[in-house]
């Protein structure tokens, strides 16, 4: 019995039609750049993309966890609030204790962050209530934990050891290091998505949650790990942005949360969840990156910034939708 | 050692109060088709879902292998062997074939690393031994129903399932679809997978099944070996009564015009169609799933308006750019997936009636709350939709009760042009011959009726005339006396000089 | 494979033809009470002694009546907001619609233009801002969460556009009336006032008019409605539009209370109205809500943040409070479902996963107080 398959002719033009996805991103991507080069040609200099990459590393790490919470069909809210208490925190912490050790600094950051992840998992895996309205829950209760922990206090920047701050300022072989964890933490997010069972089963609870349960995927567990990593990362981002920024204050990431959703979404991933990319969430971060890089260069006043960004988010977010919807048809007939 | 790899003894559920099944007895032997026939409401799909573990009996046993077994859940049967297929397909619809059909199992490398190269090899070795054909790296969402179906039985076949359940399967397959799903569980069988199988369509049973069992109100009523009985036979079991006219066509002299399509094309999906639709007229639109009679008929009521050609109601030409637009020019459409575009689930009986004349029960946006009672009433009765009552949720109603609900609804918007997608799918014999007798009795008070169906009997035996499209084009054209069945099936499979052949 | 799935549902005994009813099933009296409002009623009866115990200033009517007018922008955003969520969408550029009208309004104040002329041009400037939000979702068919993501960045930074670092300040008195006066003779502010008509009118459409019965079917069963007829694009259009307008709206109270405008008035509020409806009851897929909950909802969060502040609680303190709340409603509702389903096992390893979770989260909360004690001290002493 021969299945006629009118897709199996079309496979090679599959393959390509799937790297357009991405492709759609790296058009606009390049317009950008030639646009923004035309106008301010020190954009185009490599010491510029070198500050860009340094700009988005802690949104790439965060959002690399938020695209697997969005992968899911969920969402998370609270990782900016996350960010904000263990950066206060590790503040503390480290005030108290100049010549505490940094790598227990780092494995204590991503533990509190752990923690706070696995409260939201809690909540939504086992008591079934909506990542947003869960998340929307934990992004207050954190961020009002942030000022009842410092009672409005912040740690100032000469009161942190240097040697915390070079944690993410030190560079190896020229790269800075926020940089390096950053390309780290996205090769073991790629390897966890597409070479190990948790990293599938995370697709197919987002792509049919039933038929996952159906074949003994443990959706639950599957669901509260995705926050418990998200956590994670928010801690990790928390000790590191305490360290690149030199301080910590009450409002420390406040609306992170939106950076990191909407570098997934321009990346890529489907907002209904089972679809995403590593790849594709790079260069979603790496776009917004480059639209408030460019619109500091081409000299717009400050008060323009915030409208600029918001606008070209939105230009990236309805253009890649539009692309993809395109693709959806050309690929159905 | 019993004859049966699955036996239930008294099977007994309760739905809050309701008792659904009463004492069911059933036994299935292993390497056999086992067709479960009733009407809506019998207990089919309850008693599968029994047996896959969905939900638990409330009494009786159930053996496997002579052994008493007790499922808490749907992963516990399928642990035991039994693996079940739904409507719903259970597909992750962004994965891919391969990954589908090893879903949550990828073979996997020292390490824990999954070995992406053995599981395309395993699975393309499992649908060649099944002699399926599939590009593997498909994405899921972008294979066809018939093909979605295949995927699942292989990775039902890959998880050693021993009982395969199937629930009305072919209801969305072509033909040469529903004859390789055949050839294939005929493979299954030989290979000693004992296999239920649901249908409505009762010459599928007489196809493929060897014994077949009867349900009727949750009861248990006999089980028969296929080719010992007969079919009307069969019906009688099911509905405890003859049915003696499946299709009571009236005679109707056809009036003016009602509908006049010319050229109406919408470039990629249909091409060039043309025809006229009379008053008292029943135009059947006979095809295979996808030739693109929904489409055809969602142009005209204003869902996806066409590209290009013209459209006439009545004598007056018009542009149909909305549903609204469509319902206040005498159209109404029924939709194929009541589930889908038919029905609001959640909502009442009365709301789904009245929602598309919502305004007539309002005074300048006011609801009426009398007013749209009493008219749904008279609209559910009239259609002798069984329910408690009128407040009853939608959802909660069985397939047949659900279409006599959606067509209640569009009864009520006083249509002089019903389009019908597909009026009878998944209804019991007993509510389909009610389904005919309402569109003849509405074909003789004049209204002009479009009738979309792949049952070719219900095509040859309720139409005055026959329209067959094939891949977006209008192939065929037939009247009632000149119509058989090889001549409708030859112009709905016609090559086209494209050179695609079925 | 779903429990709810349609044709294979249990059909419950069904009567004969002629018998179907036409009167709505009996309930009996205790189930007329299962509603979540009727919850709210009592959380908010449970505030309101609650807090009368814990101070007298609670029972103050000048008191009372200073802090309803706190809360009355969030209501007049959160009326609207019942409605696009109840349709399965969502809006998070109500606030930042909010600081760009208001910016708006006081750039216009600065250049000399009359309040009221200023105040107009800002009540349009927000309409067409909710009738861009309706276009994107309704037209271009963008998810809504996405694209009100989108002008919730767009619309804030307008905002800083508009009004840069100046501040919009010395209103009129007669314009500062509306969030600082009351109506006449009595105590009751005049944007309270406002509120409550406006929540009259809102929950009069939402529940006895066809516009809204069609807002719970398009949450229900967006299809079924497109084929049935229903307006759909043209009622999404329309309640972003209102929903745009009601921010204006509640730009110029919450302008008018302040006496005072600066371009992040507002941040952040977008939160506190979607909180606010679901904890109303609003089910945030879609198809559920009542405006009369959605009323209580706000009572309750009124009282609950009056009676924090009465015991000198901080404001980001109180945040806590509020988020807890929210999650608390939803989790006590998940598990009355899941009881009244068939209860939870209660086997040695929940028993064990749930001490496990108690530890983890009780060393949390001692490190929390433990690590910072420190370095409070030697900063306050």
């Amino acid at each position: 019995m021969t299945v006629k398959n009118p897709s199996a002719t079309r496979s090679n033009l599959f393959i390509t039609l799937t790297r357009f996805r991405e492709f759609g991103i790296i058009l606009i991507i390049l317009i950008l750049a030639v646009l923004v080069g035309l106008r301010a040609p020190v954009f185009l200099t490599l010491g510029n993309f070198r500050d860009i990459l340094l700009d988005i590393s802690i949104l790439v790490i965060v959002a690399l966890a938020q695209t697997m919470v969005i992968i899911t069909h969920g969402i998370d809210l609270s990782v900016g609030s996350s960010i904000g208490l263990v950066a206060m925190m590790v503040a503390f912490i480290i005030k108290a204790n100049p010549h505490i050790s940094l790598v227990l600094v780092v494995l204590l950051g991503m533990a509190l962050g752990a923690v706070l992840g696995s409260f939201n998992g809690l909540i939504i895996a086992i008591g079934k209530v909506p990542p947003i309205i869960a998340t929307l829950g934990t992004l207050s209760i954190y961020r009002g934990m942030v000022f009842l922990y410092s009672q409005g206090y912040w740690v100032p920047s000469y009161q942190l050891p240097d040697a915390f701050k070079m944690l993410s300022k030190g560079t190896l072989l020229g790269v800075p290091n926020i940089i390096i964890y950053a390309i780290i933490v996205a090769i073991l997010v790629y390897y966890f998505l597409n070479y190990t069972h948790a990293g599938r089963d995370i697709y197919a609870v987002g792509s049919n949650p039933d038929a996952a349960q159906y074949v003994g995927i443990r959706k639950q567990r599957i669901i509260f790990l995705v926050y418990v990593l998200t956590g994670i990362a928010a801690g990790l981002a928390g000790v590191l942005w305490a360290s690149r920024f030199e301080s910590s204050q009450t409002n420390t990431a406040l609306g992170f949360e939106l950076q990191t959703v909407a570098a997934s979404i321009v990346g890529g991933v489907s907002i209904s969840g089972g679809v995403g990319t590593v790849p594709g969430v790079l260069l979603g971060a790496l776009l917004l990156g480059m639209i408030n890089n460019s619109v500091t260069l081409v000299r717009i006043s400050p008060f323009w910034e915030q409208a600029a960004q918001g606008l070209l988010i939105l230009i990236a977010v309805v253009s890649d939708i539009l692309i993809l919807r395109r693709i959806q048809r050309a690929k159905s007939k | 050692m019993s004859e049966y790899v699955l036996e239930l003894k008294n099977i007994a559920k309760r739905f809050g109060g309701v008792e659904v099944l009463h004492g069911v007895s059933f036994g299935l032997r292993p390497g056999e088709v086992h067709a479960l026939l009733g009407e809506n409401g019998a207990g089919k799909s309850t008693l599968i879902k029994v047996i896959s573990g969905i939900h638990q009996p409330d009494g009786g046993e159930i053996y496997l292998n002579d052994k008493r077994v007790h499922f808490d859940d749907p992963l516990q049967a399928r642990q035991a062997g039994i693996a079940a297929i739904y409507q719903e397909l259970s597909l992750c619809l962004d994965l891919n074939v391969a990954e589908n059909i090893f879903l949550g199992r990828q073979p996997t490398r020292l390490g824990g690393r999954i070995d992406w190269h053995k599981l395309y090899q395993e699975a393309n070795r499992l649908l060649t031994s099944l002699g399926v054909h599939l590009d593997l790296r498909t994405r899921a969402r972008n294979l066809s129903i018939a093909q979605m179906q295949s995927v699942e039985i292989a990775r039902a076949f890959s998880l050693n399932a021993r009982i395969l359940i199937m629930d009305e399967p072919t209801s969305s397959l072509t033909l040469s679809e529903v004859a390789d799903l055949f050839a294939l569980v005929r493979r299954l069988r030989d290979e000693g997978t004992a296999i239920i199988f649901i249908s409505h369509r009762l010459e599928e049973l007489f196809e493929v099944a060897d014994r077949v069992t009867v349900l009727r109100d949750g009861s248990y009523v006999d089980t028969r070996l296929v080719k010992d009985v007969s079919r009307d036979e069969l019906v009688r079991l099911m509905v405890g009564r003859t049915i003696s006219n499946l299709f009571p066509k009236q005679d109707v002299k056809a009036g003016e015009i009602a509908l006049k399509v010319d050229h109406l094309t919408h470039t990629g999906i249909f091409e060039d169609i043309s025809f006229e639709l009379r008053r008292g007229e029943i135009l059947g639109m006979a095809g295979l799933v996808g030739a693109g009679r929904t489409d055809v008929a969602r142009a005209i009521f204003g869902v996806v308006p066409p590209t290009s050609g013209t459209i006439q109601v009545e004598g007056r030409q018009v542009e149909i750019t909305s549903p609204q637009q469509a319902i206040s020019l005498g159209l109404a459409y029924v939709p194929e997936d009541r589930q889908l575009h038919g029905l609001i689930p959640a909502m009442n009986i009365t709301a789904n009636i009245t929602l598309p004349i919502l305004k007539e029960y309002a005074r300048r946006g006011w609801l009426q709350d009398k007013a749209e009672r009493s008219a749904a009433f008279s609209a559910a009765r009239q259609m002798e939709v069984r329910a408690n009552s009128i407040w009853q949720i939608a959802r909660t109603l069985s397939g047949g009760n659900q279409q006599k609900v959606v067509l209640a609804k569009w009864l009520s918007t006083k249509p002089r042009i019903l389009i019908l997608d597909e009026p009878t799918r998944g209804i019991d014999v007993g509510t389909k011959a009610a389904v005919h007798a309402l569109m003849s009795n509405l074909a003789a008070e004049g209204i002009a009726i479009l009738m979309i169906s792949s049952e070719l009997p219900e095509v040859l035996g309720m139409s005055d005339r026959i329209l067959v499209m094939h891949e977006g084009h209008m192939t065929g054209h037939f009247s009632r006396a000149e119509a058989t069945q090889e001549k409708i099936i030859s112009a709905a499979t016609q090559t086209i000089t494209t050179g695609r052949a079925m | 494979m779903k429990e709810s799935t349609v044709s294979s549902t249990a059909e419950p005994q069904s009567q004969p033809v002629n018998q179907i009813s036409m009167s709505a099933p009996k309930k009996s009296f205790l189930a007329h009470f299962q509603r979540w409002e009727w919850m709210l009623v009592l959380l908010v009866v449970l505030a309101i002694v609650i807090n009368s115990r814990l101070t007298p200033y609670f029972l103050n009517a000048q008191n009372l009546s200073r802090t309803s007018a706190d809360f009355m922008e969030l209501g007049l955003m959160m009326l609207p907001m019942v409605f696009i969520i109840i349709t399965g969408n969502i809006d998070l550029s109500v606030a930042s619609n909010l600081g760009m009208c208001a910016s708006f309004m006081a750039v216009l104040w600065n250049l000399h233009i009359d309040i009221w002329v200023a105040a107009g041009a800002a009540l349009l400037l927000g309409t067409l801002a909710g009738a861009f939000n309706g276009f994107l979702i309704a037209r271009v068919k963008l998810p809504a969460l996405v694209a009100t993501l989108g002008t919730y960045a767009f619309f804030r930074g307008i905002a800083y556009v508009l009004l840069g670092d100046q501040a919009g300040r010395g209103y009129p008195p007669a314009f500062t009336y509306i969030g600082q006066g009351k109506i006449p003779g009595t105590l009751i502010p005049f944007s309270v006032g406002l509120f409550v008509v406006m929540a009259v009118i809102f929950g009069l459409v939402l529940h006895r008019t066809t516009f809204g019965r069609y807002i719970f079917a398009i949450g229900n069963n967006e299809n079924a409605c497109i084929y049935a007829g229903v307006p759909v694009a043209r009622i999404k259009l329309i309640i972003y539009t209102v929903s745009g307008f009601m921010a204006a709206l509640a730009g110029l109270v919450l302008a008018a209370r302040f006496g005072s405008t600066r371009p992040d008035i507002g941040t952040g509020l977008e939160l506190s109205v979607i909180t606010a409806a679901v904890l109303g009851g609003v089910d945030i897929n879609g198809g559920i809500g009542t405006m009369p909950g959605a009323v209580l909802s706000l009572l309750l969060i009124g009282l609950v943040t009056f009676g924090m502040g009465l015991k000198n609680v901080q404001d980001q303190v109180q945040t806590i409070a509020i988020g807890s709340l929210l999650i608390l409603s939803i989790l006590i509702a998940s598990i009355a479902r899941t009881i009244s389903a068939g209860g939870v096992r209660l086997n040695w390893r929940t028993v064990g996963l749930a001490a496990v979770f108690i530890v983890i989260f009780g060393a949390f909360f001692f490190f929390f107080f433990w690590s910072r004690a420190p370095v409070l001290k030697s900063v306050f002493g």
